[in-house]
C-alpha cells in the first residue's frame, strides 16, 4: 500500500514519516510541493517542519501548494489524509480540519515526551488504538496552541471529533486541551505531536506509541479496497 | 540619490601613492599596512584594503594562535580514521562502512552579546555551512554557552535571547541540537560565550574540498542575496565614497534565514549527489573576500570576477562593501562549463537565486572589477594563506602563585548527615548543576529521527545507519575555572571529560574538535594561558589517541582589563558500531548493583563545593590521569559491547552525589548507597577526582564485570543497589526523596528566567 | 507607484499571547495607562500601476485567502498615495 509524504520548502519530518511507514509495512512515495499529481497513492502524510519559514503563517503558504489542491480533493473523496504538527496547520490553512494554531501560551518553542489520551479510536489513523487509551509522543512546537470558536468547540466535542486530549500538563495553551482533531467521515486527522518520532525502541523517546497511526491507515486501506 | 563619487580601482592606486588611507580604522597595524604595499608593489585600493584587514584580522588569520596551534599538527597521534585533517573547512573522520563524519565548533560570542537572538542564529547557521561544505549532511547540532551570574539583570537578557536563537534557527532548519552545556560564571558578564557545533555524515566519496581548480571553470554564488549585514569595518570605507549619514545606517548585525538555509542545505545536498560541483566554500566572516580568496588559493591557478553580476537585497551596496558583506545563507560553488545548465536546473528546482559573477583563471591572481574596472588584483594567497604570524609575548601572570596557594583545604566542610544533606541539596539547586531542562526543551531533540540520546545524557548519541545501526556518540566540555588554577591541567581536564563522556555510553573516542575561548593575546597573561592550555591539549590528545581535526580559537574575549575565565572547550567524538548498545545516564532496574569506577581522592581545587558554598576559586584542579581514563573507557565501551551495565554516568562537576542524584532522577527509581570504608562522607560525595563513573549492573553480569575491571587492574567499588523506593538513601548519611531532588533540582532555571 | 497597506489583527475574542507578553512588559518598565495590547502584522504591497478599484478589489482578495486566515484573523486594508 502507498502513502505519499509530502515535501514542502521547510518541510522537516520528511524523511520520519515516510520511515514510520516503512516500519509499519507500507510503502513511502515521494510527493512534491509543486507536483499536482498524487501518484495514485492511497492516502498522504503531511508532514512537521516549517514550510516557508512558516513566514506568513504556520502552514499558509504550504496550503497554496500545487499539491494540496489535489491534496484537498482527494480528502474529499475519502482518502485518508494525516496532518502532523505543520501538516496539521496545513489542513486548518486549508479548511479541511476547523480551527487554527496560534503561538504557544508560554510563547516558547517547546520540545516534551507528551502524553496524549486517544479520545476517538474509530478514524483512518487511530483505530489501531483503545479508546481512551494513553500514548507517549514527542510534541515539538512553537505555534501550536489550539483555538477555534466556542460554538466550533462544542460541536467537535459534541460529534466527537476531538481525536487527542493532551493528558496531563497542557503545553501550549490549546483550548479545551484539544491535541488532535479529525473531520467528520473520520478520514483527515491532524495532530500537534509527532506520532511517527515514536516508532522505534533505540531512537526518540524510546516509545513505538506511534506506530500505531500508521498501522491503523494500513488496515483502513484494505478495508476500503475489500469494501 | 546619492552617488558614487569615484571608483578606487588599482589603476587609480598606482597612480595615487600617497592617498592617506584608514587602515588603522580598519585594525591594521602599520607594519601590517606597510606589508600589503609592499606585497603589492602600490598602495592597496579601498577593496583591497578591505579584504586584507579582514582577512588579516584575527578572527580570520589565527595571527596570534597559529604559531602555537601547529602543535594540534606536530603531536598528532597517528590515527587512521583521519581521512581530512586540520586547515580545512572542517576535518573528516571515517567511522565505517563507507561512511565519514565531519564535525567542529566556532564561537559567535561577540554577536550574541551585542544581539543575542541573531547572534546565536547565525552562529548555528554559520557551522551548519561550514560542515555542508565539505559535502556532507548536517545531521545534529550542540552548544556549549557560558553566562554570567544566572540572576544578573543582563544575563536575563541574553540568555532567554541566545536560547531562543539557538532554538529558532537550529529546529526551523531540523537539526537535533543533541547536547551542549550552560555554566554560568562571573567572567562572563559582558562577554558571554556561545559556541557551536554541527556535526555531518557523508560517504566517503563525497567529501568536498574548498578549492577552485579547472581554467574556464565558472565561479557561482547562490543562496540568499547580498544585502548590507555585518560589514562593520567595511563602512569606514564606503564613508568615504557615500555621505557618513547614510554609512552609519549599515546594520553590523547579521540577521538569519533558516528557511534559506534549509533550501540552500537540500540544494547543495542534491547538488553534490548529482556531482555538479567542484569545488565550494561557505560564505562567513569576510564573506565574498574570503570565499574568493580562500577558493583561488587552495586552487592551481586564479579566479576573474565580476563583481556586479553579485545579486544585490541593497542596490546602494559599494564594490568595498559587496565584498565585505556578511549576508547568511550564501554559498560559492566551481562548476564546470558543461555542467552549468545542470547546476542552474537544480538550484531552480529549489528556488535559489543564483548568478554566475566569475571564473577560474590561470593567471595565479584574483582579480575583481566593477563594470569593467579592475578593484582587486592580488595574488590570493597572500590574502587567504599568508597574513602575519605573531609570537606575541607571554608569561605566567605575577598572580598565579597565589592563586594555587589559596587552597580550599583551609575550607569549612560539612560533616553531620544534615549538613551533607543540605549540602547536596544546595548543590544539586545551584545554577551550574541545577537541571538544564528550561534551555533544552526549547530546542528539537528528535528531528530526522535518529537521536539516540540527547541531553541531559552525558553525550548524544546519533544513529547514522539504519541498517547496521552504527552509530557516533558527541560530547563537549571544558571547565573554566579548572583552566585558570592551571591551564595546562585544565585544558587535559576538558578533554579528559568529554572524552569519558563519550566513552560513558559505550562509544569508542575517535576525534577532537576544540574552540579555545580566551582573553586579549595582547596580555601576556592571558597568552600564556592559551599557550599553555594549547600545549596540555596536544599533549593529552597525543597520550589518548584522538587528533584533533579543527577548531576555531576566539580571542579578545574581555571586558575591559578583565579576561573571560580561560575556556578551551572540547568536543570529541566518538563511534558506536551498534547504537542499540548505546549506555544510557538513568538508573532503570531495581536491584541492579552500582559501582563506583576509579580512584576518589579529597580534590576540591576548582571544584562546585567550593565555588557554590563558600564562592571559592584556588587550589590546583583535580589531578589528571590520561592512562586511568583510557582504560576507563576500554572499560565502558567492553561493558556496552558485552552487555554488562545498563547505566552509566560520568563522575565529575559535583563529584558522586551529584552523579547519583541525575542517575535516580532520570526515570525517578532510587538507589541505596553505602560509603565504602574508610572514606571520609564528603570527599566521597562531592569531590572530584577525575577518570570516575558509576554503573549499574545487572546481577547476572556482576562477576563479568568485576572479572573484567580486575584483570585490567582498574578501581570498583560495589558502593550501592537500584530500588524503585523514590529515595537516594546514602546509609548512615543522608536521604532525600526524588521529588526533594527533583524540585531543587528542576526549579533552579524556571524560577529566574519565567519571572 | 501606489502602495496598498494590509493590517492584519487577530480578532478580538482570540487570545494573543504575544500581545499579552508585549503588555506585561509594558507594566514591567513603568509604562503607565495601558488597557491592552495586541500583535498585528503589517503588509506594504507596491502596486506597478494605480490603485485602480480593480488593483484593490485583487489585493483585497488576497488579503482574504492568503495574508490573514478568517478562522482567527481580520484584516483592514487602505491605499496610500505618495505625498
Amino acid at each position: 500500500m502507498r502513502i505519499g509524504v509530502v515535501t514542502f520548502p521547510g518541510s522537516l519530518d520528511d524523511r520520519d514519516a515516510a520511515r514510520a511507514v516503512r516500519l509499519a509495512g507500507g510503502d513511502a512515495v515521494e510527493l512534491w510541493h509543486a507536483d499536482a499529481d498524487l501518484h495514485g497513492v492511497d492516502a498522504v502524510v503531511l508532514p512537521g517542519g516549517f514550510s516557508y519559514g512558516d513566514y506568513l503563517r504556520a502552514g499558509a503558504i504550504a496550503g497554496m501548494a500545487p499539491v494540496m489542491r489535489a491534496v484537498v480533493d482527494a480528502a474529499r473523496g475519502g482518502m485518508p489524509v494525516l496532518g502532523i504538527c505543520n501538516g496539521f496547520q496545513v489542513l486548518c490553512e486549508t479548511h479541511l480540519l476547523p480551527g487554527a494554531m496560534i503561538r504557544n501560551d508560554r510563547l516558547r518553542f517547546v520540545c516534551r515526551d507528551q502524553p496524549l489520551r486517544v479520545e476517538n479510536a474509530d478514524t483512518a489513523w487511530t483505530s489501531a488504538y483503545e479508546p481512551g487509551e494513553r500514548i507517549v509522543v514527542p510534541l515539538k512546537n512553537i505555534d501550536g496552541c489550539y483555538v477555534a470558536d466556542e460554538r466550533t468547540l462544542d460541536q467537535l466535542e459534541g460529534e466527537g471529533r476531538v481525536a487527542f486530549r493532551y493528558d496531563g500538563h497542557n503545553p501550549n495553551g490549546s483550548l479545551r486541551d484539544i491535541a488532535g482533531v479529525t473531520n467528520a467521515a473520520g478520514n483527515v486527522v491532524g495532530l500537534m505531536p509527532h506520532p511517527e518520532h515514536a516508532v522505534e525502541p533505540t531512537v526518540g523517546p524510546g516509545s513505538t506509541d506511534g506506530l500505531g497511526f500508521f498501522t491503523s491507515v494500513l488496515e483502513t486501506i484494505e478495508g476500503m479496497a475489500r469494501a | 540619490m546619492t552617488t558614487h563619487r569615484e571608483l578606487d580601482t588599482t589603476d587609480a592606486a598606482a597612480k595615487t601613492p600617497d592617498q592617506a588611507q584608514p587602515w588603522d580604522e580598519l585594525g591594521l597595524k602599520e607594519h601590517e599596512y606597510t606589508r600589503i604595499r609592499d606585497i603589492l608593489g602600490r598602495r592597496p585600493t579601498n577593496s583591497e584594503l578591505a579584504m586584507y584587514s579582514v582577512m588579516w584580522s584575527e578572527h580570520c588569520s589565527y595571527k596570534s594562535s597559529k604559531a602555537h596551534l601547529r602543535q594540534f599538527g606536530q603531536k598528532a597521534p597517528a590515527s587512521d580514521a583521519l581521512l581530512v585533517g586540520m586547515g580545512e573547512n572542517a576535518g573528516v573522520v571515517d567511522i565505517g562502512n563507507g561512511l565519514a563524519v565531519t564535525f567542529k565548533v566556532e564561537s559567535h560570542n561577540h554577536p550574541s552579546y551585542v544581539e543575542p537572538y541573531q547572534g546565536a542564529a547565525t552562529g548555528v547557521g554559520g557551522i551548519v555551512r561550514d560542515i555542508l561544505a565539505m559535502g556532507a549532511r548536517p545531521v545534529a547540532v550542540m552548544d556549549p554557552l557560558r553566562f554570567g551570574p544566572m540572576d544578573a539583570d543582563d544575563t536575563k537578557r541574553v540568555l532567554p535571547g541566545v536560547v531562543a536563537g539557538v532554538g529558532g534557527y537550529g529546529n526551523c532548519l531540523g537539526l537535533p541540537n543533541i547536547g551542549g552545556e550552560v555554566v554560568f560564571d562571573p567572567s562572563y558578564a559582558a562577554n558571554p560565550l556561545v559556541n557551536a557545533l554541527c556535526v555531518g555524515v557523508m560517504r566517503h566519496e563525497d567529501i568536498h574540498l574548498a578549492s577552485a581548480s579547472g581554467v574556464g571553470n565558472k565561479v557561482v554564488l547562490f543562496g540568499a542575496r547580498t544585502g548590507g549585514d555585518g560589514i562593520g569595518g567595511a563602512s569606514i570605507l564606503a564613508s568615504e565614497s557615500f555621505d557618513d549619514s547614510k554609512s552609519s545606517k549599515r546594520p553590523s548585525v547579521q540577521v538569519g534565514d533558516p528557511f534559506m538555509e534549509k533550501v540552500l542545505i537540500e540544494c547543495c545536498l542534491e547538488l553534490f549527489e548529482r556531482r555538479l560541483v567542484d569545488g565550494i566554500q561557505d560564505l562567513g566572516a569576510a564573506g565574498i573576500s574570503c570565499a574568493t580568496s580562500e577558493l583561488a588559493s587552495n586552487g592551481d591557478g586564479g579566479m576573474h570576477v565580476d563583481l556586479e553580476t553579485v545579486l544585490l537585497r541593497d542596490p546602494t551596496l559599494t564594490p568595498g562593501e559587496i565584498l565585505m558583506s556578511e549576508s547568511q545563507e550564501r554559498m560559492m560553488g566551481v562548476v564546470t562549463p558543461e555542467n552549468l545548465d545542470a547546476f542552474l536546473a537544480v538550484t531552480g528546482k529549489w528556488d535559489v537565486e543564483t548568478a554566475v559573477i566569475g571564473e577560474v583563471t590561470g593567471t595565479g591572481r584574483l582579480v575583481i572589477d566593477w563594470h569593467g574596472e579592475t578593484i582587486v588584483d592580488v595574488d590570493p594567497r597572500t590574502v587567504a594563506h599568508e597574513g602575519p604570524v605573531y609570537e606575541r609575548p607571554y608569561a605566567r601572570p605575577a598572580w598565579q602563585d597565589e592563586l594555587q596557594a589559596a587552597s580550599p583545604s583551609a575550607l569549612p566542610r560539612p560533616s553531620t548527615g544534615a549538613e551533607l544533606r543540605d549540602t547536596l541539596l544546595r548543590m544539586l539547586a545551584s545554577p551550574n548543576l541545577a537541571s538544564k531542562a528550561w534551555v533544552t526543551d526549547q530546542y528539537d531533540r528528535y528531528v530526522l529521527g535518529n537521536t539516540v540520546l540527547a541531553q541531559p545524557e552525558d553525550a548524544g548519541v546519533l544513529r547514522l545507519d539504519e541498517s547496521s545501526g552504527l552509530g557516533v556518540a558527541v560530547s563537549t566540555d571544558g571547565n573554566g575555572r579548572y583552566t585558570k588554577l592551571d591551564p595546562y591541567t585544565g585544558a587535559q581536564l576538558a578533554l579528559a571529560e568529554a572524552y569519558r563522556n563519550v566513552a560513558t555510553t559505550g562509544a569508542r573516542p575517535l576525534a577532537v574538535t576544540d574552540c579555545l575561548n580566551f582573553g586579549s593575546p595582547e596580555d601576556p597573561a592571558v597568552m600564556w594561558q592559551f599557550a599553555e592550555a594549547v600545549r596540555g591539549l596536544a599533549d593529552a590528545c597525543q597520550v589518548l589517541g584522538t587528533p584533533v581535526t579543527g577548531g576555531n580559537v576566539s580571542l579578545y574575549n574581555q571586558t575591559g582589563e578583565a579576561a573571560i575565565l580561560p575556556t578551551p572547550v572540547v568536543g570529541v567524538l566518538g563511534v558506536l558500531d551498534d547504537v542499540g548498545r548505546r549506555i544510557p545516564q538513568g538508573f532503570r532496574e531495581p536491584g541492579q548493583v552500582i559501582y563506583l569506577l576509579g580512584e576518589t581522592g579529597d580534590e576540591f581545587g576548582g571544584s562546585e563545593w567550593a565555588w557554590v558554598t563558600h564562592g571559592h576559586l584556588g587550589g590546583m584542579p583535580p589531578s589528571v590521569d590520561l592512562d586511568a581514563e583510557r582504560e576507563l573507557a576500554e572499560i565502558l565501551v567492553n561493558a556496552s559491547r558485552d552487555g554488562l551495565v545498563d547505566a552509566a554516568h560520568d563522575v565529575s562537576d559535583g563529584g558522586v552525589a551529584q552523579a547519583l542524584a541525575e542517575a535516580v532522577l532520570r526515570h525517578g527509581t532510587g538507589a541505596r548507597v553505602w560509603v565504602p570504608d574508610g572514606v571520609d562522607p564528603f570527599v566521597f560525595l562531592f569531590s572530584e577526582s577525575q577518570a570516575r563513573a558509576i554503573v549499574s549492573v545487572p546481577r547476572s553480569e556482576e562477576v563479568r564485570f568485576t572479572d573484567m575491571c580486575t584483570a585490567r587492574r582498574f578501581g570498583h567499588q560495589r558502593i550501592g543497589v537500584v530500588d524503585d523506593g523514590g529515595v537516594l538513601d546514602v546509609q548512615n548519611v543522608l536521604a532525600v526523596g526524588v521529588d526533594e531532588l527533583r524540585n531543587a533540582h528542576e526549579s533552579t532555571l524556571p524560577a529566574v528566567f519565567d519571572a | 507607484m501606489s502602495r496598498v497597506v494590509v493590517d492584519v489583527m487577530l480578532k478580538p475574542e482570540i487570545l494573543d499571547p504575544q500581545g499579552k507578553a508585549v503588555h506585561g512588559a509594558f507594566d514591567r518598565l513603568g509604562f503607565d495607562g495601558v488597557a491592552s495590547v495586541r500583535q498585528g502584522k503589517r503588509f506594504e504591497i507596491e502596486l506597478t500601476g494605480d490603485a485602480g478599484p480593480e488593483a484593490v478589489a485583487e489585493i483585497e482578495r488576497a488579503a482574504s485567502t492568503l495574508l490573514s486566515n478568517p478562522v482567527i484573523e481580520d484584516y483592514t486594508l487602505h491605499v496610500e498615495t505618495e505625498a
